[in-house]
């Protein structure tokens, strides 16, 4: 195995200059013992071709910057070992996501807006008061809070979702996740109404297909159809009644 | 004559992290007008890495009973081996809880204490109060008389940063990502913003700021080996130490991590030794009970991590085509533990080492991880040296940590300092008034233009970037780590002297285009060497051995000789930095021993072996 050559396929493409199409480039490479994708891009980097973009932060599976389409799936690339991988590895960026060039896209920007459409912060009218003891809560919610808050805004759920890839302000699995954290959380005093507001369109929960295929691409193994699945009972439950041209809140 | 973008705003943050924010959220609710400037989106921070948990004294589980400001005083000022400034870590450890509790309010999950008995690994039974049910809990972290530090599961500096970017988004503070600030505009005496690269398009940009507060996190990158997030390269630091009149503080003062896993250099978190894991040498035999009877394993991180290279120098490392290391044995945890309170550590262990650690042992070794020294500021947060200038966080020299932080006050500095001097920086900005000199800033962008403009055409010279870059890792690490001595590190002067005159002559591969990555490699390159030399240069000065800093020749701590900080100029057309030195500040606590780490005799640790 150790021995192996790779022969990554990578796609180019600079923005910037429009007149030079996107194109597969090819690079060589010997494989060793512990190789991930972090570790073949930067050596394909320093050793063959300066010029190529693509983002890595942690490395580690922590802060969502690396994800992109290995052979036809979106994963992060930090955490993909290529023993795990044919000899021939294609490499694309993210679909979706503002291309910024080769493998890097935007996903910055478009989960800070969808942070915003979904008003992404706890609703309280509480105002911190210094010399208070800190208001109790119960640990089983706390890391029902945090199962739910350990979305790394990667983009791999939105890159595989089928909605996503035809309706712009479709908020995806991250994103109805999102608004599942503050549903949760006791401390946000949003009425049912008001996440509606939010949530209850096709831009929302009423778009999402239920082909589940969010659920498979998360790194974080988050249980997306669960809170899917939570989010529509409530929003169906509230939404009789509802009288659609109100819509939701769009930036 | 240049064309770019010009932006004026009152306060100019840069760095995104956790400090970045909480100072942008204070001076954002001064009502002032705040720009934050960062490499990456803020959820992207360095700051999310944080797995193990923050310390504040709360006091509310059982192990923390009896806990106040004056033992994490203690604590610190110990763990610091006096090297702090007393007064900083009073006002740190008194706003400490406070900045919790107010996270909490933000939204942050914190673990919290559950009423009841329970077993800890080593056997003993504790029991959680029923009045304290519901109240903010803590774990154990090496080096604390007490438990204190706070968490949410295993990722505490995810969910703090998540809920403080929450906070930025929530109250519309500007933030531009993908912008990297590549010099500081100044006329010697005052800052008025910087000049920024757009890492989306390569253009260059002007911010014009009333104060600028630099929050740009650790250097931990410019090491081979480091736990540090890939974007860690101290740029902050030096852009400021470029200025020749804003001084670095103790940039000898080095942390390392006893584990970080091998070849990856990925940290496996204390909790992992806090939980009751174990170190095992190439016999499997557990060692650290020989050398720190009492604390063991969780010994202060300098304390295991000397320990654990004295073992590995005698003879007990564990072969490996990337150097020796040792085992982390946590398989008596049991999969159940591993797979809920140690899921991240297990995660990584499958995922970026292909090993299950409920039945297999993990390669660890000491890899360098925190950056005690930094832009250096007063209590205030104001840097020495420029007027409109601050700096917080990791990137900062405040000096809470002087010589060697303990686990869990990082996290704890950020949000703390960071509301601290977010509130002083408001103050100060309320009273200025915006004035800049337009041929100053001309100037500032002309200089960076030029520079780019020879790297694209090699006008300096050929050099590879990455080569030298990978020269300068090699050099620290070999000849500026744990173990310290006179002849190694006046070769890590003299290397990285040369290689900084070889960083001046480089010339890029690729053309340079847009956002090209080779030239922003090749723009940041010289200041790291400059670091690395700060760092190497104040080592080898300091004939001592204090906290992190651990010299062979000199193995005692020598208080009648440097019972002082480190401050490291950098005079224009230098090559080496210039040395000052300052009194720190003892305002409660006189020197004296440790303590914790049983051993004051680790002093010795150099010389058996
Ligand atoms: C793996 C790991 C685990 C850790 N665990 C703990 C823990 O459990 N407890 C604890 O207390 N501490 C821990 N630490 C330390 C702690 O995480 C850091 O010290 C702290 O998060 C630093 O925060 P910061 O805001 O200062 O910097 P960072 O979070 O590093 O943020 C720096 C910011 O500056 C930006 N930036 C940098 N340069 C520029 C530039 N030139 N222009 C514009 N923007 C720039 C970056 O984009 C980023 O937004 C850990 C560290 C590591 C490496
Ligand atoms: S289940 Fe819904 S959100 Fe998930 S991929 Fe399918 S359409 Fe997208
Ligand atoms: S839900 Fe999962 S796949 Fe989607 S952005 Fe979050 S971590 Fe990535
Ligand atoms: S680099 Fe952070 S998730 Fe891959």
């Amino acid at each position: 195995m150790a021995d192996r050559e790779l022969t990554f396929e990578i796609f180019r493409y600079n923005p910037q200059k429009p007149e030079v199409k996107p194109y597969l480039q090819t690079y060589k490479l010997k494989e060793t013992t512990g190789m991930t994708i972090f570790v073949a891009l930067n050596q394909i980097r320093e050793e063959q071709d300066p010029s190529l973009m693509f983002d890595f932060v942690c490395r580690a599976a922590i802060c969502g910057s690396c994800a992109m389409v290995i052979n036809g799936r979106p994963r992060l690339a930090c955490k993909t070992l290529t023993k795990t991988l044919p000899a021939r590895i294609k490499l694309f960026p993210l679909p979706v996501f503002k291309l910024i060039g080769d493998l890097s896209v935007d996903t910055g920007t478009w989960f800070r807006h969808m942070s915003l459409k979904t008003e992404a912060w706890v609703h309280t009218s509480k105002t911190f008061d210094p010399k208070a003891q800190e208001e109790r809560m119960d640990n089983e919610t706390a890391l029902k809070i945090y199962e739910a808050e350990r979305c790394i805004e990667c983009g791999c759920c939105i890159a595989g979702c089928a909605t996503a890839n035809i309706r712009d302000e479709f908020l995806g699995a991250a994103g109805i996740n999102r608004v599942a954290r503050f549903m949760l959380d006791p401390r946000d005093e949003r009425t049912p109404a008001e996440y509606f507001e939010v949530v209850g369109s096709e831009e929302g929960a009423f778009g999402c297909m239920g082909l589940m295929a969010c659920d498979d691409n998360c790194p974080m193994e988050l249980p997306l159809q669960m809170q899917l699945a939570f989010v529509r009972r409530k929003m169906a439950s509230i939404g009789i009644g509802y009288k659609p041209g109100k819509g939701i809140k769009l930036a | 004559m240049s064309t770019y973008k010009t932006l004026i705003t009152d306060v100019l943050v840069v760095g995104a992290g956790l400090a970045g924010e909480r100072v942008a959220v204070e001076a954002a609710s001064h009502g002032l007008d705040v720009i934050i400037l960062s490499l990456v989106p803020p959820r992207r921070s360095h700051s999310t890495a944080a797995q193990g948990g923050m310390q504040a004294s709360l006091g509310n589980c059982a192990m923390g009973e009896g806990d106040n400001p004056d033992v994490h005083f203690a604590d610190t000022v110990k763990g610091s081996d006096w090297g702090c400034d007393q007064d900083v870590a009073r006002l740190f450890v008194e706003t400490a809880p406070l900045a919790v509790r107010e996270m909490a309010i933000w939204g942050v999950p914190w673990n919290r204490v559950v009423a009841g008995k329970r077993t800890l690994p080593d056997g003993r039974v504790i029991e959680e109060k029923k009045e304290k049910e519901g109240l903010i809990t803590a774990r154990d972290f090496g080096g604390t008389a007490k438990w204190r530090t706070c968490y949410t599961a295993d990722g505490t500096g995810h969910t703090l940063q998540y809920t403080m970017d929450s906070m930025v988004i929530k109250m519309g503070i500007t933030v531009h990502d993908r912008t990297e600030a590549i010099s500081l505009i100044h006329d010697g005496e005052q800052c008025t913003g910087v000049v920024a690269r757009c890492l989306r398009t390569g253009d260059l940009r002007v911010y014009i700021a009333k104060s600028t507060v630099i929050c740009t996190g650790g250097y931990g990158r410019l090491y081979s080996a480091s736990t540090n997030a890939v974007i860690n390269e101290g740029s902050g630091m030096f852009i400021a130490l470029n200025t020749g009149v804003v001084p670095l503080g103790n940039m000898e003062a080095v942390q390392f991590h006893p584990t970080g896993m091998v070849p990856v250099w990925i940290l496996i978190t204390e909790g992992a030794r806090g939980d009751g894991g174990y170190l095992l040498d190439k016999n499997l035999y557990r060692f650290m009970p020989d050398y720190e009877p009492k604390k063991k394993e969780l010994a202060s991180r300098d304390v295991v991590s000397r320990r654990m290279i004295q073992h590995m120098r005698k003879g007990y490392g564990v072969d490996s085509p990337y150097g020796p290391h040792l085992w982390l044995d946590i398989r008596h945890l049991g999969a159940k533990h591993i797979n809920t309170n140690l899921r991240e550590i297990a995660n990584i262990a499958r995922n970026f080492a292909g090993i299950d650690p409920v039945k297999d042992l993990i390669p660890v070794r000491p890899t360098q991880h925190y950056s005690m020294g930094g832009v250096r500021t007063n209590i205030d947060g104001a840097a020495y040296g420029l007027k409109g200038l601050f700096a917080a966080g990791e990137a900062a020299c405040w000096d809470l940590h002087g010589f060697n932080r303990l686990g869990g006050n990082s996290l704890a500095e950020t949000i703390t300092a960071g509301r601290i001097i977010g509130k002083k920086v408001a103050e100060y900005t309320l009273g200025a008034t915006l004035s800049y000199n337009y041929e100053l800033v001309d100037k500032a962008v002309k200089e960076q233009e030029n520079r780019i403009k020879a790297l694209v055409n090699g006008w300096n010279g050929k050099e590879n970037v990455y080569e030298l870059r990978k020269l300068m890792e090699q050099n620290l690490m070999d000849y500026v780590g744990i173990f310290r001595n006179g002849k190694d590190l006046q070769k890590a002067v003299d290397n990285l002297r040369e290689l900084y005159h070889r960083s001046l002559k480089i010339g890029l591969r690729s053309n340079g285009e847009g956002a090209n990555p080779e030239l922003a490699q090749a723009l940041r390159l010289p200041g790291m060497i400059k670091l690395a030399l700060c760092i190497s240069y104040g080592a080898l000065m300091r004939t001592e051995s204090r906290g992190s800093h651990a010299r062979e020749d000199y193995p005692k701590r020598d208080d009648a000789n440097w019972l002082k900080r480190t401050l490291a100029y950098w005079p224009e057309g230098a090559d080496l930095p210039e040395l000052k030195y300052e009194p720190v500040k003892i305002t409660e606590l006189p020197p004296g021993d440790r303590g914790y780490g049983e051993s004051s005799a680790e002093s010795q640790g150099g010389k058996n072996g």
